[in-house]
C-alpha cells in the first residue's frame, strides 16, 4: 500500500472543521445539559483517490467517533464531510441510504458486528438487495462466491454461520460485506486489533491487495502505530479531539514535529538493543485529560514537555506546513520551528500539576477518562 | 490403500461443502442433551396427546350422569371406583375420569389461546416501542407501566369481572390482557440492546433499509427471552384460568368440564371424597410443571453465553 501516490490525485473524501460533541445530561425526565464531551473537535483532512490515510491516537482520542461520523453512523454536531464533490454530512433518510453503498465499513470486533443469525450468504447478499445490485439467485450466488474466494474464505463459506469462524475468518466475511456493494472508499476501524498478531499481518494484506486490484481508497483508524505505518500513504496524528500532526507516512516516522508525536514515537522499542539504549526517551507525565473539558488553547499543553510560557495554553494552533519540511507535512504547534532547530529545550512535567490543572475541571467531567493509561497500549509494539 | 485415501479425501470435501449449523439448530441440539427439558417435554407431550385424544380416550360423555352410579349417591358418600368407571363418581353421578380427561381439552385450550394473543400484542407493542424509540417509547412504556404495576391475578380478576356474563371467551381475554405487558417490556428491551449492537450499525453502514434491519436483524436477534417467556407464560396462564375458574369467573356451567371449575366445586365435598379435588389439582401442577421445565431449559439453551 505504501505506492508512492502522486499530489495530483483528485481528492475523495474532504472534511472540514468536523466536530461531534455529545451532550452530557442530567435529571430523570427531560435531562438537562450539563455539559459535553468534546469527542471530536474541529477535524479537517483530505484523503486523495487510491490511497490509504491513516488515524493514529490513544483510545479515547475520538478517533473512532470521527470515523462514525465521516460515513454518517454518529451525527456530527458541525462541519462538512465531501464525498466525491458532494456534501454528505446534510444528507438524511433514503438519499444518505443509497449513497451509503459507495464508502464501506470495516469494524473492529468480527463477532459483534456481524448477524450470529445470518448465514454468511444472506448477510453478503443483503448489500446486493439493499442496493438494488442483485441480478437474479444462481449470477448472485456466483458472485458471492468469487467474493469469498477473493478474500480467502474456504469455498463452502457461504452456507455457515458466523460463530462457526475463527476471528480473522470473521474479519475476512466483514470485508467481503463491505465490498459486495462495490464501494470507492472503506473506513476500517481498528480493522486488525482484534486479531492475533499472526492474523493481523494476513488481513492488513489482503486489504492492501484489494486495494490495487480494486482501485479501493481506505482510512485506515488504528492506536498501533507499526499497523499505520504498515498500510498508510499518508498519517493523521489525533490527540483530543484534534488531528495535531499529518504527513507522508514516510516522513512522520523520520522526522516528527509535533511533541506529541515525538513523544509517541520514541515510545517504539527498537529491534536494536544498542540504538534501543542510545535513544532518547520522552516520557509524557500525567493522563490524557478528560474530552468533557479539554485544556484551553493547546489540548495538549498539560502534558506537553516543550510547553511555553506565552500562547500554548491560551491559543490552539492550527495545523500549517513547516518551512523545510516534507510537502504535506503540517503540525499543530506554535513553536514547531524552535523545537525543532532545538532552541526550545524539554523540561520537566510534573504530574501533579497537571492534575491540578484539569481538576477544576473534573467536576463537570462525567468520570474519568475511559483508559487512564492508554499511553501504555500504544507503546505495546 | 489408494481407497482410503480416496475415501478420506471425500470425506474432507464433503465437510468443506456441508452447510453450517444455525443457533437455532444449536440450541435444539443443547435442548435434546438436557434431562430438564426431556422431563418438561414428556409431561408437556402426555397433556397434548391426551387433550387432542380426548373424545376417543374417554370412556363416556362428561354431561351425562349415570344411574349405576346416582344409586349410591348420598351427600355424605360419593362412590368410589367401579368396573367402567376407574375413578369412581364426581359429585353429580357423572363419570369422573372422563371428565378429567375431557377438561384438558379446555386448560390446553385457554392456556395456548391466552398465551398466543397475549404473545402477538405484546409483541406488537413491544417491538413497536423498541424499533422507533422516541414518544412512541415513551407513551407504550407508561401504558405497559401502569398494566404491570397492578399484580396480575388482581388485574385477571377485574378484567373477568367486567364482563356481563362470565364465559370462557372472557377468562381467555383477562389472562391475555395480563401477559401482555410482561411480552411487551422484554422484547422491547432487548430491541434496544439491539439497537445498540454492533451489526445492526454495521447493517445500517451497509444501506440496508430501516424496515429490513428491524424485521431481519433486530426482532429474531431480540426474540430470545420472550419465547422463554411465552413457554413460562403457558403455564401461568393455565393456572390464572384455573384460578379465575375456581373464583366463579370462569363459565359456571357446571356441565362444562374443567379443572379449575371442578376443583372450586370439589371443595365441598373435601370431607366426603378428597380424590375430586386431588385429582384436578395434580393435574394442574403437572402440566404447570411441565411447561416451566421445558420454558428454563429453553433460557439455558438459548443463552448466548457458553457459546462463542
Amino acid at each position: 500500500m505504501n505506492e508512492e501516490t502522486n499530489g495530483a490525485a483528485p481528492a475523495l473524501l474532504e472534511v472540514e472543521d468536523l466536530a461531534v460533541h455529545f451532550p452530557i445530561t442530567r435529571g430523570v425526565f427531560r435531562g438537562r445539559t450539563v455539559g459535553h464531551v468534546y469527542a471530536v473537535d474541529g477535524v479537517s483532512l483530505t484523503v486523495r483517490r487510491g490511497e490509504t490515510y491513516g488515524l493514529v491516537g490513544e483510545s479515547g482520542c475520538g478517533k473512532s467517533t470521527l470515523g462514525r461520523a465521516i460515513l454518517k453512523l454518529t451525527e456530527p454536531t458541525r462541519g462538512r464531510v465531501r464525498f466525491d464533490g458532494e456534501d454528505i454530512a446534510g444528507l438524511k433518510g433514503e438519499e444518505l441510504r443509497r449513497r451509503r453503498r459507495r464508502f464501506q465499513m470495516v469494524f473492529q470486533d468480527p463477532m459483534s458486528s456481524l448477524d450470529p443469525r445470518q448465514s454468511v450468504e444472506s448477510l453478503l447478499s443483503e448489500g446486493l438487495e439493499a442496493h438494488g445490485l442483485s441480478k437474479g439467485p444462481e449470477a448472485d450466488r456466483h458472485r458471492l462466491r468469487e467474493l469469498v474466494d477473493a478474500v480467502g474464505l474456504p469455498k463452502g463459506a457461504l452456507r455457515r454461520y458466523p460463530h462457526e469462524f475463527s476471528g480473522g475468518q470473521r474479519q475476512r466475511i466483514g470485508i467481503a460485506r463491505a465490498l459486495c456493494v462495490e464501494p470507492d472508499l472503506i473506513v476500517a476501524d481498528e480493522p486488525v486489533s482484534a486479531l492475533d498478531v499472526s492474523v493481523q499481518a494476513q488481513v492488513l494484506n489482503l486489504l492492501s491487495r484489494l486495494q490495487r486490484e480494486l482501485g479501493l481508497t481506505y482510512l485506515v483508524i488504528a492506536h498501533d502505530l507499526a499497523v499505520v505505518r504498515h498500510v498508510s500513504d499518508r498519517v493523521g496524528v489525533m490527540y483530543l479531539g484534534g488531528i495535531v500532526e499529518e504527513a507522508p507516512s514516510a516522513a512522520l516516522y523520520a522526522d516528527p514535529q509535533h511533541p506529541y508525536t515525538r513523544a509517541l514515537l520514541s515510545a517504539v522499542p527498537l529491534p536494536d538493543p544498542e540504538a534501543e539504549d542510545r535513544r532518547e526517551r520522552i516520557l509524557l507525565a500525567g493522563d490524557l485529560p478528560s474530552p468533557a473539558a479539554p485544556p484551553r488553547g493547546c489540548r495538549f499543553h498539560t502534558r506537553c514537555p516543550w510547553k511555553q510560557a506565552e500562547r500554548c495554553d491560551t491559543e490552539r494552533p492550527e495545523l500549517r506546513g513547516l518551512e523545510g519540511a516534507a510537502p504535506g507535512h503540517r503540525v499543530a504547534c506554535h513553536w514547531a520551528e524552535e523545537i525543532r532547530d532545538g532552541r526550545i529545550r524539554p523540561h520537566h512535567v510534573d504530574a501533579d500539576m497537571v492534575d491540578s490543572a484539569s481538576g477544576a475541571a473534573a467536576n463537570l467531567a462525567v468520570g474519568a477518562p475511559e483508559h487512564a493509561s492508554s499511553v501504555q497500549e500504544i507503546l505495546g509494539r | 490403500m489408494t481407497s482410503l485415501l480416496e475415501r478420506r479425501r471425500r470425506r474432507v470435501d464433503e465437510l468443506a461443502e456441508a452447510s453450517g449449523r444455525s443457533l437455532t439448530a444449536d440450541a435444539f441440539q443443547r435442548l435434546r442433551r438436557n434431562p430438564v427439558a426431556i422431563v418438561g417435554a414428556v409431561l408437556v407431550g402426555l397433556f397434548v396427546l391426551v387433550s387432542i385424544l380426548a373424545p376417543w380416550l374417554a370412556p363416556h360423555d362428561a354431561a351425562t350422569a349415570f344411574p349405576e352410579l346416582q344409586r349410591t349417591l348420598r351427600p355424605d358418600s360419593i362412590p368410589g371406583a367401579q368396573p367402567g368407571f376407574p375413578l369412581g363418581s364426581d359429585q353429580n353421578g357423572r363419570d369422573f375420569f372422563s371428565r378429567m380427561i375431557l377438561a384438558s381439552r379446555q386448560t390446553l385450550l385457554v392456556g395456548v389461546l391466552a398465551t398466543l394473543i397475549g404473545l402477538v400484542f405484546g409483541v406488537l407493542i413491544g417491538a413497536l416501542a423498541g424499533a422507533f424509540g422516541g414518544w412512541v417509547d415513551t407513551v407504550l412504556m407508561r401504558v405497559t407501566d401502569v398494566l404491570l404495576s397492578i399484580p396480575s391475578l388482581l388485574l385477571a380478576i377485574s378484567i373477568a369481572a367486567l364482563a356481563a356474563k362470565p364465559s370462557q371467551t372472557t377468562v381467555i381475554i383477562a389472562v391475555a390482557l395480563v401477559s401482555v405487558p410482561v411480552f411487551a417490556r422484554l422484547l422491547r428491551g432487548s430491541m434496544l440492546a439491539q439497537r445498540e449492537s454492533d451489526h445492526v450499525l454495521a447493517a445500517t453502514s451497509l444501506g440496508v433499509r430501516r424496515r429490513a434491519i428491524v424485521l431481519r436483524h433486530m426482532l429474531p436477534n431480540a426474540m430470545g427471552p420472550v419465547i422463554v417467556q411465552a413457554t413460562l407464560t403457558l403455564a401461568t396462564s393455565i393456572l390464572d384460568a384455573a384460578a379465575l375458574s375456581f373464583l366463579g369467573l370462569g363459565d359456571g356451567d357446571p356441565a362444562r368440564a374443567e379443572w379449575g371449575l371442578m376443583l372450586a366445586n370439589a371443595q365441598s365435598y373435601l370431607d366426603v371424597r378428597a380424590a375430586l379435588a386431588f385429582w384436578p389439582a395434580i393435574a394442574i401442577i403437572l402440566v404447570a410443571l411441565g411447561f416451566t421445565l421445558l420454558g428454563e431449559a429453553l433460557r439455558e439453551a438459548l443463552d448466548p453465553k457458553g457459546r462463542r
